[in-house]
């Protein structure tokens, strides 16, 4: 049985200027032990998806789902009392920004007590010892004084190992790691990647990976759905997303990598990802599309069956023989 | 043709952190006696993590601030502090956030005819509405546009807007503050491919500082790596890419994820982290993260060496490609 599972999940919010979709119609599920990637650019609706699983988006969203339940328990329709003893110990979630997400006012070890006295019945001294094996885990040096450490005194890289210890500080079944590494350098997303992916491997938990960058997918992912405009327009296994994409969005996107130029002009995608007033009637990637002809510009796109990606396009891209596109 | 642009030598700034009334002020070495050229036509990348000095380059060249050694030439001249308000048209600069760094309550027009107002008075507001009508077209931007404020932008064209507005003089070289890092992965083609144009068509020099080392791969032509205000490595770019020299380029290169599921991991783990600027060690700066580290290196600085790939490493690698049998560090 899935870990988590979502099907047909979409959030609305109502602003000045009309009914904002931000998530349309979108299903993720995972599997324990399981690392699952969503990719997409800004405003595809990556963390939103995440945001309303955790139950953390405000009171003006509007969510709906036919299914949204994690290990067999309906998280729509259980007591706010009851989820909030699932959120925080059993599915946790870091979050992008660590400098942002931690609270100035006390220190990290407080605030990762916090969680443990909220969800375990350990004690003063038990929550204590537990804090300082979250932080060797987590490769934090010197464990008994960085307790002591507000977060203005610890770097972006050491913040975010504090934000990891905290996730995991009530061993979940699944963590959300919302751009874990963004604001972090080259070297320090490295060290943070090996230590999510080792836990991951440890504890068996499963991992859902939310980013843009391409390369981090490519090097953790096992599963990846590329998320455009709200919408999932495919989902594969990390090998053939790449080799073969079935979605022209997913193809164009990794055309557009630099790493992967052949010649010294990039391939681009034409245009802009859609606001609010210029949605299209049809397929949503239709005016960027290079493929696209009047059907696309008209009638929303089927979804396609697995061995094609789950592509959401009437014509995906490198259909294996013998295979019926929806 | 190689014509030099810009020519730095020992380059430096220090700044003066901390000090209350008892305490003795600290002392930051923020770029530490660099050297580099750039050539007309050309892109020199500088890469480092955050921290290493190559955001204080950007603000030395672009006389924003005044280095506090060393000295910078300027297609021969000698750039001092008294000829700046002559000098600075010719070095413009494009930052990172094209959301902060245009003014939100000037039009694109007016946006681009500032540096103009300024700098060249004798231009009439007829002659200078052209030439801003000119360089939309230029960056691919429709003229139309010329009387809307940013806010009606997309980030991409915000930042085809601050990459004009760095044009209308007309400069020599162009200083590319991670002019992409803030876009998403569609439009951050559309703005490298626009760079490239502009540089072919103008014979721009590119100062390009950045940290992604896949997008300094595909536009650099040489690529200097810092490393705590120090410049480690410098040379061209394939010989800096397939080759790295210095320990620290080598764990950047390693450290950073490849867009191919099946590419074979060789990731160096690198320990600990950037030590504290006020507190640099003694020897190398990069010794206390360093496998290949030995006395020697806690105890002298390294110099940047000779020849056409300079590190400044006691044990650089062979500057062969894929040597077998050096020192293998511990990978992940």
């Amino acid at each position: 049985m899935s870990l988590l599972n979502v099907r047909n999940l979409s959030v609305t919010f109502q602003t000045g200027g009309g009914l904002l979709r931000a998530v349309d119609g979108v299903d993720v599920s995972v599997e324990p032990g399981e690392i699952l990637a969503i990719v997409g650019e800004s405003g595809s609706g990556k963390s939103v998806s995440m945001l309303a699983v955790m139950g953390l988006l405000p009171w003006t969203a509007g969510i709906t789902a036919d299914e949204m339940s994690f290990d067999g328990q309906d998280l729509r329709s259980m007591s706010a009392r009851a989820r909030r003893r699932i959120i925080g110990k059993d599915i946790s979630m870091i979050f992008q920004e660590p400098m942002s997400s931690l609270n100035p006012c006390f220190t990290v070890g407080m605030q990762i007590r916090e969680a443990l006295r909220q969800h375990t019945d350990l004690d003063r001294k038990g929550r204590h010892a537990r804090c300082i094996e979250l932080f060797e885990m987590v490769g934090i040096p010197d464990p008994e004084r960085r307790l002591g450490a507000f977060p203005h005194q610890l770097s972006g890289g050491m913040n975010q190992r504090a934000m990891i210890a905290m996730a995991i500080a009530c061993r979940p079944r699944l963590l959300i790691a919302d751009e874990p590494t963004t604001a972090l350098d080259v070297t320090i997303q490295a060290q943070i990647l090996d230590l999510l992916t080792g836990l991951q491997k440890e504890t068996g938990m499963g991992l859902i990976l939310i980013t843009h960058d391409m390369g981090v997918v490519a090097e953790t992912a096992e599963r990846v759905a590329v998320q455009y405009a709200g919408q999932k327009v495919e989902e594969q296994q990390v090998a053939q997303l790449f080799e073969t994409p079935h979605h022209p969005y997913t193809a164009a996107l990794l055309a557009a990598l630099p790493e992967r130029a052949t010649e010294r002009r990039l391939p681009t995608i034409p245009g802009v990802v859609p606001g609010l007033h210029d949605r299209p009637e049809g397929c949503l990637f239709s005016p960027r599309c290079k493929f696209a002809d009047e059907r696309c510009r008209t009638v929303p796109p089927p979804v396609q069956p697995p061995a094609i990606g789950l592509a959401r396009c009437h014509y995906p891209l490198a259909v294996p023989a013998g295979e019926e596109t929806a | 043709m190689n014509q030099t642009v810009l020519k730095a030598t020992d380059l430096s700034r220090d700044y003066e952190v901390g000090g209350g009334l008892f305490s003795k002020p600290g002392i930051v070495r923020a770029v530490a006696d660099v050297s580099f050229e750039v050539q007309a036509g050309k892109t020199l990348a500088v890469v480092g993590e955050s921290g290493c000095g190559k955001s204080t380059l950007a603000r030395l060249v672009t006389m924003i601030e005044a280095p506090t050694g060393g000295s910078f030439t300027l297609a021969g001249t000698e750039v001092t502090p008294e000829k700046w308000s002559d000098l600075r048209t010719d070095i413009q600069i494009v930052f990172q956030d094209p959301y902060g760094s245009l003014n939100l309550r000037q039009r694109v027009g007016q946006i681009l005819e500032e540096p103009l107002k300024i700098n060249r008075p004798e231009i009439g507001a007829k002659e200078r509405r052209e030439k801003a009508r000119e360089m939309m077209r230029l960056v691919g931007l429709r003229e139309e546009y010329i009387d809307r404020y940013p806010h009606m932008f997309s980030g991409g064209q915000r930042q085809r807007i601050a990459v004009g507005r760095a044009l209308m003089l007309e400069p020599k070289l162009l200083v590319l503050d991670e002019p992409v890092s803030a876009l998403d992965l569609s439009i951050q083609s559309q703005i490298l491919n626009l760079l490239l144009d502009l540089q072919e068509r103008l014979d721009l020099a590119y100062l390009f500082i950045s940290h992604d080392l896949s997008v300094v791969r595909h536009v650099a032509d040489d690529v200097a790596v810092m490393y705590l205000g120090r410049m480690v490595e410098k040379g061209s770019k394939d010989d800096v890419f397939t080759a790295p020299r210095h320990p620290y380029t080598r764990a950047l290169l390693s450290a950073t994820p490849k867009a191919d599921p099946r590419a074979e991991r060789g990731r160096i783990r690198l320990s600990g982290e950037l030590p504290s600027p006020l507190n640099v060690p003694p020897g190398c700066p990069f010794a206390p993260r360093c496998w290949k580290a030995e006395d020697k290196c806690r105890r002298d600085r390294p110099r940047l060496d000779g020849g056409p790939q300079p590190v400044a490493c006691h044990f650089p690698e062979a500057p062969q490609p894929g040597a077998a049998g050096r020192a293998e560090p511990a990978t992940a």
